[in-house]
């Protein structure tokens, strides 16, 4: 069938700069850049995915990627990515997959909401010279504390469940070995670690190298149960239960047999070569009832010596189903907003299904609070957070800590073409092919995640001493810091918060 | 949180509160000197009293101190009143004319035992004044109760304090405990009820400061049924303190650690050298996060078995504390201290975070032991 | 001991970046467009990367503690210094290609626009501190350092 569908990007060379040094040639996987007979260097424009690994790595920057210049007739509706997916499903017949998060134009609620500074009647404070404090502990608190003091000595008489020790709120978020390289897991171990954050391996299991991080590493359990054993659980300092993603809520995962090798077999646990199915449900979760069961089964074999996180996507009844997970037993819920990324998903489910995290923090931290039992859980809030902005704004709507994972795919030189799917990474992240995951030096990347991590860190340490505050918990759900341009009454009462210029009460 | 005339303040402000440890029974005039003093730390725009042993005659019932914008707001919250509650005693609070204090709303005071009925039998008395308080002051416009213990009172207005003190004829009463507060809020709402000091039952707060964690304290608190519906993050305060102290039954040094918490560096080195203290401190910031206070603030707390003055763990604020014999002063400045107790046997500076706290040796009451000259200057 | 130049197979990712900031070090004019483009005779990388699937590594002269070229040359170009490194001097070169027959690493090249044979001199020419390979690479899968 002859093809309609024309190229996106085009690649422009120029040959005043151009060394013929072939870089280009060799960087790309999706095999766009070709030697002709007579030595000189050619692109073919419908291959390119804009990845700008040719583009990054020319040492002259004689290549420059641009949109494909093709005229579509000027149509509100029918635009020209509306008709070459329409073009790609009657060639094919097949769902639309893509990868990383929704990237249609939603609002993003984090760029109508503005932060507090103080002025005169309240010192700001100054990181450089007082302390400022951003440890977070997440995990189930009591209501409250028994302290006995005797003899001049303090005792607790409660016995506070295992907390998660946070040094920074942010966490990297789940992506499985599998969907990413080992490399990539490697790397974001090694920089949680330093970090003395968390790592989450996604529902990939853990490979055997990984475990001496084990304390920085948090394992998930998801419906396919890929690579759950006893070590596994044992090899973390959380558990967590993924019953949703914010990319594809109600869905399940497929990764290729393609993607899966030797390395990915074993830790997973699967055939070589075999498709790995994680079912849209857990099968033995079809109620609240049964989570709560499978909470406590995971309590009961780390005898109770972890935390256990429940994942669920952000989707419209997300405050009663955290009220539910709640009571279920959960320690933490991690919160997956509709920009939340993924190795592959269904493009119309990825653009059309769930709702934003801003939203949805709120929702849930307001309705815990009004059922008194915010103490009970913490709430990780996950799903396109890109600046320590989005991180600081989502703690004052109520988020303990959040999830990043774009954003660390980002620092590792991600250049989120969305073709995750294809194992063709040229970044060497999104894939298992030896040539191209070898191109993810470990010890590079985790020292780009760490420098972003311990920037963003600066960041907010900046603005909390702005605001006149020394200890993040001060600003966890304390939603006078924060004031709406744009918004709705029915979207600011939803996220709490006044209009910018309105009185402080 | 939708105030009388919906503002809030800001307020940078004077502080003074004393003690007697042994239950002696003080004159109101010596808080007035001693926050005259501290002129200068307010505007005018508000003050206020509170003090303890002050309704010996009355002891055993909550005092209700209600200021009404109008006789509608009176009737109203009477009605509530009457239903919930058996009057012992009703008057208006007595005043006397002080030419700068004007436009003085209904200022009311009842003494008033509890009726709980069957279906409040699970409650204690204390929830149930907490639970009529909250009702008075979030739905009935105009009213406001501003004071709700047992044996004690709170006074305040808008004016300079030593004007609202004479205005209430402080002179006139006599408690073990008295702390004063002077404001000096940075706008305007011309509102009787913004003045500090901030009940519940027997708790009063006054606060020099401002809490940049309020919106957290305030969501925390009201989970467990407080409402702030003031103008002032200085309420929160009082609603923590009795939520740790009362409901969780927190020790009071413990609590105050909660308010104005060691940094985790410092936890971590305890936790080295005395594991269990360590562990103590850790989890009550994991625990009752939620519940520091951030930001600037010094704060003198009253309460019927004693005082607690605390500032927070920078110390962005002035406290200082003395003692002679057995009374304990605390306050913004050393002058509004040696003002009624010029030779004091010690004087210090309490450190960021480190709570002062003054204790009622005995719980009867002792008649006043020194006579005290009001003509001339006090000296306690 | 010396400093030498070590290839981590496991992060080489045959980009040959290494080879191309090589031949600009060694250029004339030390400009990557100007030496490729218009220097005569082409600048000449000193520094191979050998590839065979995902396996890759840059291969640059060895300074041998006990080098078969200078045992080898029959003119003295190649010749051992007081720090170490292996030397070769073009003046003296005659281009009959002892060298690369003896090397069991071939690390010398062929220059056959000039008929002289270059290799790595560590940079030592061009008076950098890390040699261009090491420090140009863009994934560090060249160290320097005594091993």
């Amino acid at each position: 069938m002859k093809s309609y569908i024309l190229p996106e990007f085009k690649i422009k060379r120029d040959n005043e700069r151009c060394i013929e040094c072939q870089v280009c040639v060799r960087q790309c996987a999706f095999e766009v850049h070709k030697v002709s007979q007579d030595g000189s260097i050619y692109s073919e424009n419908d291959k390119c995915v804009a990845c700008e690994r040719c583009v990054t790595f020319c040492p002259t920057k004689a290549l420059t990627i641009e949109e494909y210049e093709h005229y579509i007739k000027d149509n509100a509706n029918w635009t020209a990515s509306v008709q070459r997916n329409i073009w790609k499903q009657a060639e094919t017949g097949g769902v639309l997959l893509t990868g990383m998060g929704n990237p249609k134009p939603y609002p993003i609620y984090w760029d109508h909401l503005l932060l507090n500074a103080s002025q005169v009647t309240n010192p700001s404070i100054d990181p450089l010279r007082e302390p400022m404090e951003l440890r977070t502990y997440l995990g189930s608190k009591p209501e409250s504390l028994e302290v006995e003091i005797s003899g001049g000595s303090v005792r607790l008489k409660t016995k506070v469940s295992p907390q998660l020790k946070l040094e920074v709120p942010i966490m990297f978020s789940a992506m499985s070995f599998g969907a990413i390289s080992y490399n990539a897991c490697e790397a974001l171990a090694r920089a949680a670690t330093e970090l003395g954050t968390y790592c989450n391996t996604g529902e990939g299991g853990l490979h055997e190298k990984l475990y001496k991080y084990a304390d920085h590493t948090i394992v998930q359990v998801a419906s396919g149960r890929f690579g759950v054993h006893k070590k596994y659980l044992e090899k973390a300092a959380a558990l967590e239960i993924k019953i949703g993603q914010g990319a594809k809520p109600g869905i399940g995962g497929h990764l290729p047999g393609e993607k899966v090798g030797e390395e990915v077999s074993r830790t997973r646990m699967i055939p070589v070569g075999s498709d790995a199915l994680s079912p849209a449900p857990h099968h033995d979760i079809y109620s609240i009832e049964d989570l709560s069961q499978l909470i406590y089964s995971l309590k009961e074999a780390t005898e109770y010596t972890k935390p256990v996180s429940v994942k669920i996507a952000a989707v419209h009844n997300v405050a009663a189903i955290s009220s539910g997970i709640a009571r279920a037993g959960a320690d933490i819920i991690a919160i997956d907003g509709f920009r939340g990324g993924t190795g592959a998903a269904p493009t119309v489910i990825r653009d059309n299904v769930g709702i934003p995290v801003e939203l949805a923090i709120a929702a849930v931290d307001s309705r815990l609070r009004e059922e008194g039992i915010r103490n009970r859980v913490s709430i990780v809030a996950a799903g396109g957070f890109r600046s320590s902005a989005d991180v600081i704004k989502a703690i004052a709507l109520g988020a303990d800590a959040v999830y990043i994972a774009t954003a660390a795919l980002v620092a590792m030189g991600c250049h989120v073409c969305q073709k995750c799917y294809t194992g063709k990474c040229n970044w060497g992240i999104a894939t298992q092919d030896p040539k191209l995951s070898k191109r993810l030096n470990p010890d590079i990347a985790a020292e780009r995640l760490y420098n972003l991590v311990a920037a963003w860190a600066h960041e907010i340490s900046e603005m909390l001493g702005g605001m006149g505050i020394n200890a993040i918990e001060s600003l966890k759900g304390n939603r006078l810091h924060l004031r709406a341009v744009g918004l709705t009454k029915e979207e600011m009462d939803v996220l709490g918060v006044k209009v910018a210029g309105a009185p402080l009460s | 949180m939708e105030g009388i005339n919906g503002r809030r303040n800001i307020s940078g402000c004077g502080l003074t509160g004393f003690m007697s440890e042994e239950g002696r029974l003080i004159n109101g005039e010596a808080i007035i000197r001693s926050i005259e003093v501290l002129h200068d730390r307010s505007n005018g725009l508000g003050g206020g009293f509170a003090g303890y042993g002050i309704y010996p005659h009355k002891k055993d019932f909550y005092a209700f101190h209600i200021m009404y914008d109008d006789a509608e707001a009176k009737d109203a919250s009477e009605k509530i009143i009457e239903e919930r509650f058996s009057i012992s005693g009703e008057e208006p609070i007595p005043t006397r004319k002080v030419s700068t204090i004007t436009k003085a709303p209904i200022l009311w005071r009842y003494f008033l035992k509890p009726e709980l009925d069957e279906c409040d039998k699970d409650i204690s008395e204390d929830d149930y004044v907490i639970e009529t308080v909250m009702l008075i002051n979030d739905t009935i416009p105009g009213a406001y109760v501003f004071s709700s213990g047992k044996n004690m009172g709170a006074f305040k207005a808008v004016g300079y304090p030593e004007e609202i003190g004479r205005f209430y004829r402080l002179d006139e009463y006599e408690g073990y405990t008295w702390i004063g507060h002077g404001r000096f809020p940075t706008n305007t709402p011309g509102w009787w009820g913004g003045a500090h000091p901030f009940t519940i039952l027997d708790w009063a707060v006054v606060h020099n400061g401002e809490i940049s964690s309020y919106d957290a304290n305030r969501r925390y608190v009201e989970m467990y049924g407080y409402k702030c519906t003031m103008l002032t993050d200085t309420e929160v305060v009082a609603y923590l303190l009795d939520l740790m102290l009362r409901y969780h039954r927190l020790p009071v040094e413990i609590a105050c650690k909660v308010l104005a918490p060691p940094f985790w560096s410092e936890i971590d080195r305890l936790k080295e050298e005395r594991k269990e203290e360590g562990n103590v401190f850790e989890a009550l910031r994991q625990i009752y996060g939620s519940a520091m206070l951030n930001g600037p603030f010094a704060i003198i707390v009253g309460h019927a078995s004693g005082i607690i003055g605390l500032s927070d763990r920078m110390k962005l604020r002035p406290l200082v504390a003395g003692r002679k014999d057995d009374m304990l002063f605390i306050a913004s400045e050393e002058a509004a201290i040696r003002e009624i107790s010029p030779n004091l046997d010690i004087l210090w500076h309490p450190r960021a975070g480190e709570p002062v706290i003054g204790e009622l040796k005995r719980t009867s009451i002792k008649k006043q032991a020194k006579v005290i000259n009001l003509k001339e200057r006090i000296v306690l | 001991m010396m400093k030498r130049v070590y290839a981590k197979e496991e992060v080489c990712i045959g980009c040959r970046l290494c080879e191309v900031y090589c031949a600009v070090e060694h250029s004339l004019s030390r400009d990557i467009i100007r030496a490729y483009k218009y220097e005569q005779p082409k600048p000449e990388p000193r520094v191979t990367v050998e590839e065979k699937e995902h396996i890759s590594f840059a291969l640059q002269c060895r300074h041998c503690d006990e080098p078969l070229c200078v045992e080898a040359c029959i003119t003295g170009a190649m010749m051992k210094d007081e720090s170490g490194r292996v030397i070769h001097r073009e003046e003296k070169c005659i281009g009959c290609w002892t060298c690369v027959l003896v090397c069991p690493y071939g690390a010398p090249r062929r220059d056959l626009s000039r008929g002289k044979v270059v290799k790595c001199d560590l940079c030592q020419s061009t008076g950098r501190e890390i040699p261009a390979c090491v420090e140009m690479c863009p994934n560090r899968a060249l160290v320097f350092e005594e091993r």
